[in-house]
């Protein structure tokens, strides 16, 4: 059972959250919970979400966590969740410093979320809607059955990675007016006779026939144009039940709310570090706490053997900005100067800092802000590398210290989340009704044993044949799975 | 009410137990379980059980990391990142089996349900009842039919004297929900049936190590399966060549002597094990024989059938004698015992190999003695 926060806690909470908004945080009112670590165990593997619909997975995510805890891997939980009131966990057998850590840098997560732009078209009673979403779910096992239900549902999550992350952003699908149907001939412009030449000139005319061209043959595709959404256009088009239907749906709506998380976790994470630092170090920690603190924040902190910890990337980030606008390294001047010395030594008295990482916290994701914030400078001083897979010796090894790799590498595993952009090509081919899906090839191959597994599942969805044209080993193929075997052809680029 | 982490988590490992099942033959036949009591656990490897996605392998992606090192230098460790949460940078998860850990008992349920063993039934009518219950208490729970009127009214006088609404003059009573006051009952365990199995093996020089192994893994099995049905187990073990001797557990799994084969010293050994400290009123007896079915001319197959018509059969709940392939045995004996002896309790089985322990395993627990 949840309790409500001991006066104690209540008063931390007043304290650091006042500290937190006259630093210019801005936050959702943010509701404490304290749990022992079973509960939070609980709580964690669903996600942080009160009710969710059942599933394996959060047992499985259970298990791991009570046996990561059992053994003193994980302890201090700081758990928080985007909605209004923003909900975040307390682990009751934590010490005061460690109470105060998490709440100051829940603070730091309540104000990203309310102002990262990402964040700004989801469901801020997603709390609510998940538990809605449980009922459902959990009344469609009533009627249906639980293993029907769940298989359904894995079938589901199997492609939750198949959605448009930037949806929410831009407008894919042309209006109705835009798609009307074309008619055959350009329209001209209404124009005397003989100036007709000069307002109806010949060139334009043939680009806008070769434009109708264009969008008539797309007419008689289907979908009409390549569908990033794959999960949407199954909803719409595959023949589901209606209670499937409704399943889908929900998993796709989770999808989306989760996303902005995965696209901007270092980011968020640096930005709430950031901040219980500053809460920690300037306001809130008596002295006696001080060696605790420093043990708890640098574990938090420490790089994991090798690779890299966002919370760390993140923090150094954003305190590298500060530092840059603060003493206004930045902009064509900074860029010109190549004398080492003057480098080290240029500060302007700009004092911009902190403005421009509220900027940056409310205009940026992950991608945008590690391609314009990453610095050579930041990559020597911290030691950052690419590796890669060294068959010769089995193991993973260092393969690159160099600025621009390791700018490339970041990106390349942030961009669209880290996962392969895939669509939905052609939903008739061959006039059959089988579903094409394309891989927008980018020189890495998809793991073939999971694609196969996951085509399965689209086939489950679509109850046609289907086919994912994909690269491997650098030769463009296609897999498909008609409900009985897999085939795996060549195909031509 | 069951929590809902708790019934995902049975879902979950149901998953697991669906997996294992499919690969029982190769879990259960691994040597290094041997030895292992009932809720130890032990780790078996599983595939992969997560949700198939499209995905890059870490392989072909590599990643960014940070520290210290030459290029060429191995990063070292490519475990998970704990607890730190999902997605982001370069944190994919291992590819690796995952380990699951389940207790010896699961995994004989497991076996159980695969090979569709029947429960075993302790012979005697008696043995059945192991659970008594007496009332033995109240509690503010339970059905109607056990609710105490007398309890129950003097909770709800107290309620009314302490809240001050009892009127002396007009006493009237109405316990509420919060009064009411049930029976509980108290399950007490008697004492329930105990068994004893008696293992006997040929350790005659055409027994080799292979086939050892196979009567190690198979006794095993047996014996938590048969020990999950009982309260307490007691297992002996007798080895015999021309001759037969009692040894303890160790030796019998590990010597390895040569000369002939008597197979009639072991069970009038084993008879006379069981008489003496066994008696059958109070006793479920397994009696499982292990051989390679080689035994010594000159009448000694009359005398097993002799002895197991008059001594052992009548008085076990099941005898099972496994013959074991090998190179170097006729195996004559499990045909000799095939013709010569019937009885509903005497189940016979060949072990050709490793791969046909399980099916050995369900000719002897399949009829559930």
């Amino acid at each position: 059972m949840p309790h409500a926060l001991t006066p104690e806690l209540r008063a931390l909470q007043e304290q650091i959250e006042e500290h937190a908004r006259a630093y210019g945080l801005d936050f959702f009112e943010i509701v404490y919970e304290v749990l022992d670590w079973e509960e939070i165990n609980e709580v964690a593997a669903y996600g942080g979400y009160p009710a969710r619909y059942p599933h394996w997975r959060f047992g499985m995510e259970y298990i791991e966590l009570s046996r990561s805890y059992a053994y003193g891997l994980s302890k201090i939980y700081e758990m928080v969740i985007n909605n209004d009131p923003t909900y975040a966990y307390l682990l009751a057998a934590n010490h005061r410093v460690d109470q105060k850590l998490v709440m100051a840098h829940v603070c730091g997560h309540g104000d990203f979320f309310k102002h990262n732009f990402s964040f700004a078209h989801t469901n801020r009673k997603m709390v609510d809607e998940m538990a809605n979403h449980a009922t459902r779910v959990r009344r469609y096992m009533e009627l249906h059955g639980v293993d029907e239900v769940e298989r359904f549902l894995d079938r589901c999550l199997s492609i939750d990675n198949l959605i448009d992350y930037n949806a929410p952003h831009i407008k894919r699908r042309p209006s109705d007016e835009e798609d009307e149907f074309p008619s055959a001939e350009p329209k001209k412009l209404r124009a005397k006779e003989y100036m007709d030449e000069y307002i109806n000139p010949a060139p334009v005319l043939e680009a806008e026939r070769r434009r109708l061209e264009e969008a008539r043959r797309r007419e008689e595709r289907f979908p009409s144009r390549p569908e990033r959404d794959v999960m949407l256009f199954l909803l719409e088009h595959a023949p589901l039940r209606n209670w499937e239907r409704d399943v889908l749906g929900i998993v796709r709506e989770e999808a989306y709310y989760f996303a902005p998380q995965g696209r901007t976790k270092i980011m968020n994470e640096g930005w709430a570090s950031y901040w219980h630092s500053k809460i920690m170090t300037e306001k809130m920690l008596e002295p006696s706490e001080l060696i605790d603190y420093a043990d708890h924040h640098s574990g938090t902190m420490a790089p994991y053997p090798g690779r890299l910890n966002p919370y760390k990337l993140g923090l150094e980030l954003w305190r590298d900005i500060e530092e840059r606008w603060d003493k206004g390294r930045h902009g064509p001047e900074w860029e010109a100067c190549d004398d080492f010395e003057a480098r080290k030594r240029w500060d302007t008295g700009d004092m911009k800092g902190r403005e421009k990482i509220f900027e940056v916290r409310r205009h940026y994701n992950d991608v945008t802000f590690i391609d314009e914030f990453l610095t050579p400078e930041f990559v020597r001083r911290h030691g950052l590398f690419t590796y890669d897979y060294d068959p010769a010796s089995k193991q993973y090894v260092i393969s690159a210290r160099d600025f621009a790799a390791v700018k490339e590498r970041l990106l390349f595993s942030l961009t669209n989340f880290g996962q392969p952009v895939i669509e939905v090509a052609d939903a008739n081919h061959l006039n059959r009704g089988e579903l094409v899906l394309l891989h927008r090839y980018e020189g890495v191959p998809l793991k073939v044993d999971l694609a196969l597994e996951t085509l399965e599942n689209v086939h489950a969805l679509w109850k046609r044949p289907v086919h994912l044209e994909t690269w491997l080993d650098d030769e463009p193929v296609v897999l498909s799975y008609d409900g009985t075997e897999h085939r795996t052809e060549p195909r031509s680029e | 009410m069951i929590k809902r982490i708790e019934r995902d988590r049975r879902r979950f490992e149901d998953i697991v137990r669906g997996r294992i099942k499919k690969d029982l033959k190769h879990h259960l036949t691994r040597g290094e379980l041997i030895g292992r009591r009932g809720k130890e656990l032990v780790s078996i490897p599983v595939p992969r059980i997560d949700i198939p996605r499209f995905r890059y392998g870490t392989r072909d992606t590599g990643g960014v990391g940070q520290g210290p090192g030459d290029i060429g230098t191995p990063i070292g460790g490519h475990g998970h990142p704990g607890a730190s949460g999902a997605g982001g940078a370069g944190d994919e998860p291992g590819e690796h089996l995952r380990e699951v850990e389940i207790s010896i008992d699961e995994l004989a349920d497991i076996m159980g349900e695969a090979l569709e063993l029947p429960r075993i039934e302790p012979k005697g009518a008696e043995s059945l009842q192991s659970i008594r219950s007496r009332y033995a208490g109240i509690k503010r729970a339970g059905p109607s039919s056990l609710r105490s009127f007398r309890r129950t009214y003097k909770e709800a006088l107290k309620r009314e004297l302490a809240s001050g609404t009892y009127n002396p003059r007009r006493p009237v009573v109405v316990p509420v929900r919060d009064d009411m006051r049930y029976r509980s009952w108290r399950e007490e365990p008697k004492p329930i049936a105990n068994a004893a199995i008696i293992y006997m093996m040929d350790v005659s020089g055409s027994m080799g190590d292979e086939q050892k192994e196979i009567v190690r893994i198979e006794s095993f099995w047996i014996d938590t399966w048969i020990r999950k049905h009982y309260d307490g187990l007691e297992t002996r073990y007798i080895i015999h060549d021309a001759a037969a001797r009692e040894v303890d557990r160790e030796t019998f799994y590990s010597t390895r002597e040569s000369g002939g084969t008597r197979i009639s010293t072991a069970y009038a050994l084993a008879a006379q094990i069981a008489e003496r400290d066994y008696p059958p009123e109070e006793w479920n007896l397994y009696f499982f024989h292990f051989s390679d079915g080689d035994n010594w001319g000159g009448g000694d197959d009359e005398k097993c059938f002799r002895l197991l018509n008059e001594r052992l059969l009548p008085i076990a709940n099941l005898f099972g004698y496994g013959q074991v392939e090998s190179r170097y045995g006729s195996g004559q004996f499990f045909n000799a015992l095939e013709e010569n002896v019937h009885a509903d309790n005497l189940v016979l089985s060949r072990i050709s190999g490793r791969d046909a322990i399980l099916d050995s395993i369900k000719d002897f627990l399949g009829k559930g003695k």
